[in-house]
């Protein structure tokens, strides 16, 4: 427990309290849409439909975004994701597992002159790829990663 | 005491053993060992409790995959020793193989035992001012006597031995809290315990601290500790239930350059990753002169020179069970290590006088549970061992006697690669099935798992085993499979490495039902309704069987490792 850091929290603007309060489960990333709640892209079963419905059908790779994650999952129900994008302009974070029933976990518009970080949790059901998948300046890049989801057991 | 002293007790011990081969002056050269340099660093790691000499074979299938195919720490029998440069039928070939294991073990007696280690130390320290004892953990399990004394038999004799920093893995199985109550009393002002890599889960706060900085001759020496990155997924979570581990490279070196920024001039990582996780990370982290890693339990002979942007990395591996002493002599100058001596010093109990002081304490420990220990199941008339990447036959025993208790006809046993070996004569007493078996979640299951779960489960374990990038493995081997016969292809992907499964003449139904008996259950719900430990039920078992015959082992078919030197020939 470190106190400085809650009363660091308190004081921090209202973007990183937005993506605290969402990471917390007290905002569901929808309501920090400024156009509402994007139903198709959140319900769509696959990563192409997905990124369809997020208008993000060929995003380009980039070095400028990080995308930190255990390589094995400790528990599939939580899994730690944090994006960080240094792109010049970035306007909007989402996270993408393709392996899920529905791919889209978690989409973040930030306000311009954010710092381009978001930290959330999200639910695995199996091994997966994960996908960040960034707009900046109205562009989209995407980065991924392998996490695993194991059954545990048997090791050492 | 002095080298003369020293090589006088082990001269004694020799005389006493009356080892085959060891003459006087043999036995001074194989623990003579010059002075090198001015930082000496000591290490053993995987002891797994084992305060009393003991057999132990080096497996005969370590498969490396990829880039691991072909490398330390995938070599066994004649490919190792060629690589390392060994002689055939010597007794360093004994100590780093499998080969002619019980004609060798008989000639040249057990190995390792806590008073014999602390002989060895006490000369090593002698001629090394400030050498420092390093123990990479999975100390505290593996014995009848850890178990029950919730490790404190290895904590004191490890505190008597003069360990200076830990850090560690099964360690964690014995409860945070315990963990804890040892690390802030018994270990206070003695030991420091580190690890970079374990964060409380709410604020990912350090648990412990994650370095501590030593220095000896007027050098700094920084020590970092690595515990098991994936204790919480191989092992129950619920004992560590507040705490988040994993590899950790980025916090690793934002910690190796605090180190530096500290004044340490050599960076020592005090790593449980496992060999092939040490080496990929050896390549990315910069700034660390040497990983002394431990949790395959890989017996190598040398260090392996790993490049990275910063330089280069040495990394080892010292084996288990006390077999090993490891040493490393540096020469550090100005922040550089220009030179190093590195010997992998195999305890060979007969060249070595015991420790009175610690044999009196392990004396002590035992002695409350002594007629336990002692007690005789069976008598074995083959060769008992654990390791290898498939199957060992301790644990083929294990698994008929689940099947024939459980009255199931298949049986899963944990990959684990603790565990000693016994010689044909020998009598298993309580204790050697003890040293298989004595974990905090040791309850036998019974469960009805379609033959679609039953490849998932073995999918999932050999990609744990198998997988290209040593970040997605975790050190363990395959889990035993008893009554199942299956084709194994470790170079395949995830998920198509398991074939042609077979019950008998027939092919496992996907969408059929089977009963599959097993142990070491990792649930709650297991923990919360506990069932029979796996050494009551094995003891019902030997003492039935009485006499342990030859066996076939059920091992898989193997797919493509026909050159992999990683694939001895018995």
């Amino acid at each position: 427990m470190n106190p400085m850091r809650r009363t660091v929290l308190k004081s921090t603007g209202s973007a990183g309290l937005l993506a605290l309060l969402a990471t917390a489960g007290f905002l569901r990333p929808s309501d920090v849409l400024a156009n509402g709640w994007n139903k198709i892209a959140f319900d769509s079963k696959t990563m192409a439909e997905t990124l369809k419905a997020l208008g993000a059908s060929t995003p380009a790779s980039s070095d400028a975004i990080q995308l930190r994650a255990p390589d094995i999952a400790e528990n599939g129900a939580v899994v730690p994701i944090a994006v960080d994008s240094k792109l010049p302009g970035t306007q909007s974070i989402a996270v993408l597992i393709d392996k899920n029933p529905q791919p889209l976990a978690a989409s973040f518009e930030l306000p311009s002159g954010t710092e381009g970080t978001v930290t959330t949790r999200v639910k695995m059901g199996q091994t997966s790829d994960v996908y960040a998948l960034v707009r900046a300046d109205g562009k989209f890049y995407m980065v991924k990663k392998e996490i695993k989801v194991t059954l545990g057991g048997c090791g050492g | 005491m002095n080298r003369r002293d020293f090589l006088h007790l082990l001269a004694a011990g020799a005389a006493s053993g009356m080892p085959l081969d060891a003459t006087s002056a043999q036995t001074k050269k194989f623990y003579d060992l010059p002075r090198f340099g001015n930082v000496h660093l000591m290490h053993f790691t995987d002891c797994h409790a084992q305060l009393l000499p003991i057999y132990f074979r080096e497996p005969s299938v370590n498969l490396g995959i990829g880039d691991m195919a072909d490398r330390a720490p995938h070599l066994v029998g004649e490919a190792l020793l060629k690589r390392f440069g060994m002689q055939a039928s010597s007794r360093e070939a004994h100590a780093f193989t499998y080969l002619n294991f019980e004609r060798a073990a008989r000639t040249y007696g057990k190995v390792g035992g806590f008073a014999h280690l602390a002989t060895l130390v006490k000369q090593l320290r002698a001629t090394r001012p400030g050498a420092l004892l390093l123990d990479g953990g999975d100390t505290w399990q593996g014995s009848g006597t850890a178990l029950w004394t919730q490790g404190q038999d290895m904590v004191d004799a490890c505190a008597l031995l003069g360990v200076d920093v830990m850090t560690g893995h099964w360690e964690f199985t014995l409860g945070a809290e315990r963990v804890q109550k040892i690390v802030n009393n018994d270990f206070k002002g003695r030991i420091d315990f580190v690890a970079q890599n374990i964060k409380t889960a709410d604020f990912g706060d350090p648990v412990f601290p994650p370095f501590v900085i030593r220095s000896m001759n007027g050098v700094s020496v920084a020590i970092i500790g690595q515990a098991f990155p994936y204790t919480p997924i191989a092992n129950p979570r619920y004992f560590v239930a507040e705490w988040n581990f994993g590899i950790q490279e980025e916090a690793l070196q934002t910690v190796v350059n605090a180190a530096r920024a500290q004044g340490a001039q050599a960076v020592v990582l005090l790593s449980h990753n496992g060999m092939d996780v040490d080496r990929k990370l050896a390549s990315r982290v910069r700034g660390i002169d040497v990983i002394l890693g431990g949790h395959t339990h890989d017996g190598v002979p040398a260090p392996i020179r790993v490049k990275n942007a910063g330089g280069q990395t040495l990394v080892t591996n010292a084996g288990s069970n006390g077999k090993f002493l490891a040493v490393l002599d540096m020469d550090v100058r100005n922040g550089a290590v220009l030179d190093f001596r590195y010997k992998l010093l195999p305890v060979f109990s007969n060249l070595i006088a015991p420790d009175p002081a610690m044999q009196q304490l392990i004396d002590r420990v035992r002695a409350p549970y002594a007629k336990q220990l002692a007690e005789p199941l069976a008598t074995t008339e083959t060769l008992l061992y654990r390791r290898g990447n498939f199957n060992g036959t301790f644990d083929q025993l294990i698994l008929d006697g689940l099947m024939a208790e459980k009255n199931a006809p298949i049986a899963f046993s944990p990959g684990f690669r603790w565990g000693t070996s016994l010689l044909p004569g020998q009598a298993i007493l309580r204790e050697h099935l003890m040293d298989q078996t004595a974990i905090t979640y040791p309850h036998t299951t019974v469960t009805e798992m379609t033959g679609e779960t039953i490849k998932t489960i073995l999918e999932d374990v050999c990609d744990n085993l198998f997988n290209p990038d040593p970040y997605y493995q975790q050190g363990g081997d395959m889990v035993r499979v008893g009554g199942l016969q299956y084709t194994c292809d470790p170079s395949g992907r995830n998920g198509q490495r398991i074939l042609d499964l077979r019950l008998g003449d027939k092919p496992l139904q996907a969408d059929k039902r089977y009963r599959v008996a097993g142990w070491a259950p990792v649930s709650e719900t297991a923990r919360d309704q506990p069932t029979e430990p796996i050494w009551d039920l094995m003891e019902r078992y030997l003492r039935a069987r009485k006499t342990i015959q030859p066996m076939t082992l059920n091992l898989p078919q193997l797919k493509h490792m026909q050159n992999n030197p990683g694939r001895g020939t018995d």
